[in-house]
């Protein structure tokens, strides 16, 4: 028994047997020591800062002097409701919305191909191709887009050795996507968030698709189902939670971001880039921080929504 | 009747659609490499006109890429020492006990990698302001180490959830104590998921942009030098050189993680 471990060197281990000692018969005490350096840490640096967000988001800016009034008010949220920045809220959503329908459609093939059919090496290369952009080079992902929707870019440069320049040309004529260049568009922006958040739903979707056993697909395939009927009735439900979990992570990145709409995009504002604004030019902390609300509560009402359809039972 | 169990292989479509997601996925990478080579200054052009190896020697002699990429090394590493020993303790006090309040204490800890970046960025810019803390190396040190900590955590709870626990009664058993159970049993065992966790922190530190451009007041990290070069361009084939090293610098950890860790579990869940 461990008990008998601990009687047994009692005496010979001086004051580091007797700390240890002391920790076995108090785990409390263990606990305590254990958690408490990251629970000071999150909790001072992280949550203290999530409070003062909060904090910061009730006081104003002073018109004349530009220098922040720290007393409680409600004004900054009052012009947070201007039609402006509503604008601004709408169209951070609605490319969030698309840019996580469009992830799933990109990653479910590359997800279920490699939760079904790659094996040995060639698994550890999809894990590998999917893990190395998901954890680094944001910028340069980035940056690669600018190389490639510029004007005498990879992009013009093959759509006109394919003769589609036309086709291009409608698309940016287009009213709301459209714009001057594919880097100066919605679709530049969406194309870069798409192509920066995509590893974030493979990875989820593929968990989630490891899990289904291949009897259950031959049952299904026995029983008469053609294959269209076994993808419609028993993968896709089986891949929703995955899918709605990696929706997450698209739908979060996206309504944060704030540098990839500045370097490929149109000059129309996002979230983002209204919270950068606000804090560098324009000194504007409280209404910066009052605009960050907007992401915190769009996405915790997606929870409540994933929550309630429940997307979260089957993780 | 078939008694053989065979699997057919995939549909021509699902391979067509998985290698084309994953051409996407890196064929942008290959062109920035592509474009370190080219005699181009002034604009994006393709095809390159011509080859070079030109700006690795500029790019070498530039001192200001040097600070740059100076503080982001030792910033990296010390927000990655500061996260290892956070998330190890919290991972083995999450991992070896039950007690009140411990899906609260790991979903504090996820938090500051679940929100986005900017939330947490201005929330750090905002306290910075109430407390009057003045913009420093450590306010981005700060911010880097707190949501460092997920990633060593992540990686060290699953790692401990596969220990078996009899390990750790055997040594007692045999007369080891606490410290010693520490340091011969368990680190032992941990000690690759902590290397993994670490040089995943690593990267994530070293090529981060989002938060520090609201905690680093006037310094310069080598993302935050990268960042304006790409809002105004004004060295396009330095910044190509200096983009392809990043994607070097930060590959090299990941792919290492994935070495010390590869086998059953998955690298540190995912999350950024």
């Amino acid at each position: 028994m461990a008990q008998r471990g601990v009687l047994m060197n009692q005496p010979a281990d001086g004051i580091l047997g007797r700390v240890s000692d002391l920790f076995f018969r108090k785990p409390g005490l263990l606990l305590l020591i254990l958690l408490g350096p990251p629970l000071i840490w999150i909790g001072v640096v992280y949550v203290g800062s999530l409070v003062a967000l909060l904090v910061q988001s009730f006081y104003s800016i002073d018109e004349f002097s530009g220098r922040i009034v720290r007393e409680f008010t409600l004004k900054t949220y009052a012009e947070l409701l201007r039609p402006s920045n509503l604008d601004i809220v709408l169209r951070t959503v609605l490319m969030a919305a698309s840019v996580t329908v469009v992830s799933a459609l990109i990653a479910f093939p590359i997800a279920y191909y490699a939760a079904r059919f790659a094996r040995g090496w060639v698994k550890g290369l999809f894990f590998i191709a999917v893990m190395l952009p998901l954890w680094s080079s944001y910028l340069v992902r980035v940056y690669a887009w600018k190389l490639i929707l510029a004007n005498e870019g990879v992009l013009n440069w093959t759509v006109e050795k394919v003769g589609l320049t036309p086709l291009v040309d409608a698309l940016l004529s287009m009213p709301v996507i459209g714009g001057p260049s594919l880097s100066f568009s919605y679709i530049g922006t969406f194309l870069v968030f798409v192509y920066l958040w995509l590893p974030f739903m493979i990875l989820p979707i593929q968990a989630a698709l490891e899990r289904v056993p291949a009897s259950m697909l031959e049952a299904s395939g026995d029983l008469g189902a053609r294959p269209g009927q076994t993808f419609r009735k028993v993968i896709f439900p089986l891949a929703l939670p995955g899918i709605v979990a990696g929706s997450i992570f698209t739908f979060s990145l996206t309504l944060g971001d704030y540098i990839a709409p500045q370097i490929v995009g149109s000059s129309r504002l996002f979230i983002g880039q209204a919270v950068y604004m606000h804090q560098g030019t324009a000194g504007n902390l409280p209404m910066a921080a009052a605009f960050s609300m907007v992401p915190i509560v769009v996405m915790a009402i997606y929870l409540w929504i994933a929550k309630r359809m429940g997307a979260f039972n089957a993780l | 009747m078939r008694f053989k169990r065979t699997r057919s292989g995939a549909s021509l479509k699902l391979k067509i659609g998985a290698v084309a997601g994953l051409l996407f996925l890196h064929l942008p990478l290959l062109l920035i490499f592509l474009y370190a080579f080219t005699t181009e200054e002034k604009s994006y052009q393709f095809p390159p006109p011509d080859y070079t190896l030109k700006w690795f020697g500029v790019v070498w002699e530039r001192q200001d890429i040097w600070d740059a990429f100076g503080l982001s090394l030792r910033i990296a590493l010390i927000a990655t020492g500061a996260a290892i020993v956070l998330g190890t303790l919290a991972a083995a006090a999450v991992a070896r006990t039950r007690f009140f309040g411990r899906e609260a204490v790991s979903l504090l800890i996820i938090l500051p990698i679940a929100l986005p970046g900017v939330v947490t960025g201005i929330a750090l810019r905002s306290a910075f302001d109430i407390a009057d803390i003045p913009f420093s190396f450590w306010t981005i040190v700060l911010g880097h180490a707190t949501f460092c900590v997920v990633v060593v955590y992540n990686n060290a709870v699953a790692r401990l959830r596969r220990t078996s626990p009899s390990l750790l009664e055997a040594s007692l058993d045999l007369g080891a104590n606490g410290f010693q159970t520490f340091r011969y049993v368990l680190l032992p065992n941990l000690a690759t998921a902590l290397l993994a966790g670490g040089m995943l922190a690593f990267a994530l530190s070293f090529d981060e942009v989002i938060v520090t451009t609201f905690t680093a007041g006037q310094q310069t990290t080598l993302p935050i030098w990268m960042l304006s070069e790409l809002v105004r361009p004004r060295q396009r084939p330095v910044t190509n050189v200096v983009a392809v090293f990043v994607v070097i610098i930060t590959f090299l950890p990941i792919l290492m993680a994935y070495y010390f860790t590869r086998g059953g579990e998955a690298t540190a869940g995912h999350g950024k």
